[in-house]
């Protein structure tokens, strides 16, 4: 390993171990309506709001009513975003003259933003306007991952007792003194890196070899700011962080990599906090972090030894470079893509359909597990799903009924995760598979053998999983994908949310009981060790056989020096 | 659900307000006012005619009195076919690890860089070199992939080797803040000292 990477790596895990405790704690303290530093700026614009929508702070919301409001608002965004964009012809800021985009784009992109999977069918340079970039897109990257971190703290008030809050309230109070604050630091810093933030119509350059050049700018780097805090991850241009105008400098890559974190991780200790738990949350943390550390090791070391087929021609070097910049050197762009499939962002810093296969398992590993810290709020739900489906097979193994936070977990709540759980395999596999069976779903694929399977399934894993990134051969601009992903989207954003949103009333309806000797306790090396392994066989039981067709196939044809 | 259709869609027009019309202009305000340079894009001009992006790497391949970037896989929108450093249309390859295109085109920048560079071989050549970045606008190529352009350069523009590998030493940009990423060459600001060089 390179000085540059260990470096790199350090400084990025330093801060998102320094931050997590202040950050959970401010979360916590923001979301039971404690005083902070940032009531004298935002104070009297969020009083505004509520007074003017008619909510207050102490308006509670049961799990039903909390569930219609999010489903509701984003049916709004949804509805709003597709008009928007069918119009952006007629609309201003557009010096480039773009026209209306067709109805299944439009559907596609609304859908997929609205669910904060960020998934596109389209290059950004020469599609959108800047008004569609900033004033629906960008608007969606704040409010949609607010929405989705909303939700995740109802039900970690639910599960620390307390009432379930106001979804408006939330949705305002996530935006105000989360996203917009960090977004006003890093849009600046980025803008000191080199990121465009202008209004200004593309240069026409005149190079020195003769040829014209059409540069895009844009409002990049405020979008380039929201875009990674919320966990969001489209792109303003086609190749998204890879782009220099996107991400010009190994430091603004490391900025970028680091807004990932900083809200799913905290959200962790936000949970230790409002719980008064933090031994536990820090046995989370530590489960999830491990198989962060997995997933790096994973999109690192395969990348740096280089493609056999390649290493045999002779070059002065190793190490695959197909579809990476240079800049970041091998350390950052296995970081940034690590962040970014473990915190479901989709934002990417280089090509992933050019990785090496065991890379790529990786990346699928972060979108099937979808909890490894994951997008705020959502990626903690999916944990707490983890953690009551161990929790009730340890209870079998032992047969007493097993409690979780001081409730008996018992058929209710085991069902609820278990769909929760399920849901996401299903739409996952048979997409995949009504893809595979259909010729209209076998023209989007461009590589062949085993890679092109991987293309058809990592866009449905990336869909379910609300990811965004893609393996980029796929013709993600056919019908076929366009709808099929938009539905896809849809039903793995809101069905497993609704789902823990009932599981986290369920338990709140329900009465403490005292631990005793025998309660199992969750906040131990012992448990954190059965859930590691309970994460790692349920996936493998559900994913292995797909996994053994696409990656694992293609690393041995690789070796084999076979050729599509 | 009536009653939610007042906070409904009135958090969503203010939230809208400020989220998707305050906050990128006046960010846009702030960053002309603080680094107008950066925040316009890092236009680069000689003689006051615009000849790119300072992070923006552009086609020098056609020219051999050039340093060349690494190899672009962008497309034309219009017409669908190679149009490499197309700022308009940043794409990867996607090529795959077991891609045949992959393997042939690698040979074929291999046999091309033999052909026009007096005295290599494929030993010194970088893999990043033969290989298409991320964005297909990659600004920047690795030390030893600049050095051993130097014999083509000096045989088109009658320049001193000698000359050039210190041109290259001077144009060599450290790692991002001295401690991050890689140490490597912006092709763009090397060939303006070489523009400079022959044209002062």
């Amino acid at each position: 390993m390179s000085l540059s990477t260990v470096l790199t790596w350090i400084v990025v895990l330093a801060v998102f171990l320094i931050t997590i405790k202040p950050i959970g704690q401010y979360m916590a303290k923001v979301f039971t309506y404690q005083p902070t530093f940032l009531d004298r700026p935002f104070g009297w614009l969020e009083n505004g709001i509520f007074r003017v929508i008619g909510v207050s702070r102490e308006s509670d919301m049961t799990a039903k009513q909390y569930g219609i409001a999010f489903v509701g608002t984003n049916l709004v965004w949804v509805l709003l975003a597709y008009f928007l964009l069918r119009i952006q012809n007629i609309l201003p800021f557009n010096p480039q003259h773009m026209s209306g985009l067709n109805p299944l784009l439009a559907f596609n992109t609304a859908a997929s933003f609205t669910t904060n999977t960020n998934w596109q069918a389209y290059s950004g340079e020469n599609t959108m306007s800047y008004f569609s970039q900033f004033g629906v897109l960008s608007y969606l990257q704040f409010v949609t991952p607010a929405a989705g971190g909303a939700v995740g703290i109802a039900v970690v008030r639910a599960l620390s007792g307390r009432k379930l809050g106001n979804f408006f309230v939330d949705l305002t109070l996530v935006c105000t003194r989360l996203l917009l604050p960090l977004a006003i630091v890093v849009t600046l810093i980025l803008v000191g890196q080199g990121v465009p933030e202008t209004l200004g119509a593309y240069f026409q350059a005149h190079t020195l070899g003769g040829q014209t050049q059409l540069i895009p700018r844009g409002p990049i780097a405020s979008w380039e700011a929201i875009e990674h805090l919320g966990q969001n991850g489209g792109g303003f241009t086609n190749a998204n962080s890879a782009n220099p105008l996107e991400n010009p400098s190994a430091f603004s890559n490391i900025i970028e990599t680091i807004s990932m974190g900083l809200l799913p991780i905290g959200f962790f200790y936000f949970f230790g906090v409002m719980t008064g738990r933090r031994k536990l949350a820090w046995t989370l943390t530590a489960v999830a972090g491990s198989l962060f550390m997995i997933m790096l090791a994973l999109a690192y070391f395969p990348e740096v030894a280089g493609n056999p087929i390649v290493n045999s021609l002779g070059l002065a070097t190793h190490g695959n470079m197909v579809g990476k910049e240079l800049r970041f050197g091998m350390g950052g762009t296995s970081i940034f893509e690590t962040a970014t499939m473990a915190f479901t962002t989709g934002s990417v810093a280089s090509a992933h359909d050019s990785f090496l296969p065991l890379s790529s398992l990786s990346f699928f590993i972060g979108m099937f597990l979808n909890m490894v810290f994951g997008g705020k709020g959502v990626g903690f739900l999916n944990m707490i799903m983890f953690v009551i489906i161990t929790i009730f097979l340890m209870g079998l193994m032992v047969g007493r009924t097993p409690e979780f936070l001081g409730k008996k977990i018992e058929t209710k709540e085991v069902t609820l995760a278990s769909i929760a759980f399920l849901i996401h395999p299903l739409l996952i596999l048979v997409g995949t598979a009504i893809a595979i069976h259909s010729p209209a779903g076998l023209k989007g694929v461009y590589n062949g053998g085993p890679q092109g399977l991987g293309e058809i399934l990592y866009g449905f894993t990336s869909a379910a999983a609300n990811n965004g990134s893609a393996f980029g051969g796929l013709g993600a601009a056919l019908p076929f994908y366009e709808i099929a992903l938009g539905i896809v989207v849809i039903i793995g954003r809101y069905a497993s949310v609704m789902a823990m949103l009932l599981l986290g009333q369920s338990l709140l309806k329900k009465k403490t009981v005292p631990e005793t000797s025998g309660t199992m306790h969750t906040d131990t090396p012992l448990f954190a060790g059965i859930l590691f392994g309970a994460i790692i066989i349920l996936n493998a039981l559900t994913f292995f056989p797909i996994m053994a067709l696409g990656p694992l196939a293609e690393q041995y044809l690789m070796l084999a020096h076979h050729l599509f | 659900m009536v009653r939610m259709f007042r906070p409904m869609i009135g958090v969503t027009l203010l939230l809208w307000v400020l989220l998707g019309l305050l906050f990128p202009l006046v960010m846009t305000g702030v960053s002309n006012l603080v680094m107008p340079y950066q925040a316009q894009g890092s236009p680069v001009y000689v003689n006051g005619v615009l000849v790119g992006a300072a992070h923006v790497g552009q086609n020098f391949q056609p020219s051999p009195d050039y340093f060349w970037g690494r190899p672009s896989a962008t497309l034309s929108v219009s017409t669908g076919k190679a149009k490499p450093y197309n700022a308009f249309a940043s794409a990867p390859s996607n090529n795959g690890p077991t891609s045949s295109a992959l393997i042939s085109d690698i040979k074929q920048r291999i046999a091309y860089l033999l052909k026009t560079t007096p005295g290599l071989t494929t030993g010194q050549i970088p893999v990043s070199l033969v290989e298409s970045s991320g964005s297909g606008l990659d600004p920047d190529i690795s030390v030893q992939s600049a050095l051993i352009q130097i014999p083509r350069v000096a045989k088109y523009t009658h320049l001193s080797e000698s000359f050039l590998t210190g041109l290259v030493k001077n144009n060599t940009l450290g790692p991002s803040m001295g401690l991050f990423g890689r140490t490597r060459i912006n092709v763009l600001e090397l060939n303006l000292a070489l523009y400079k060089a022959l044209h002062s």
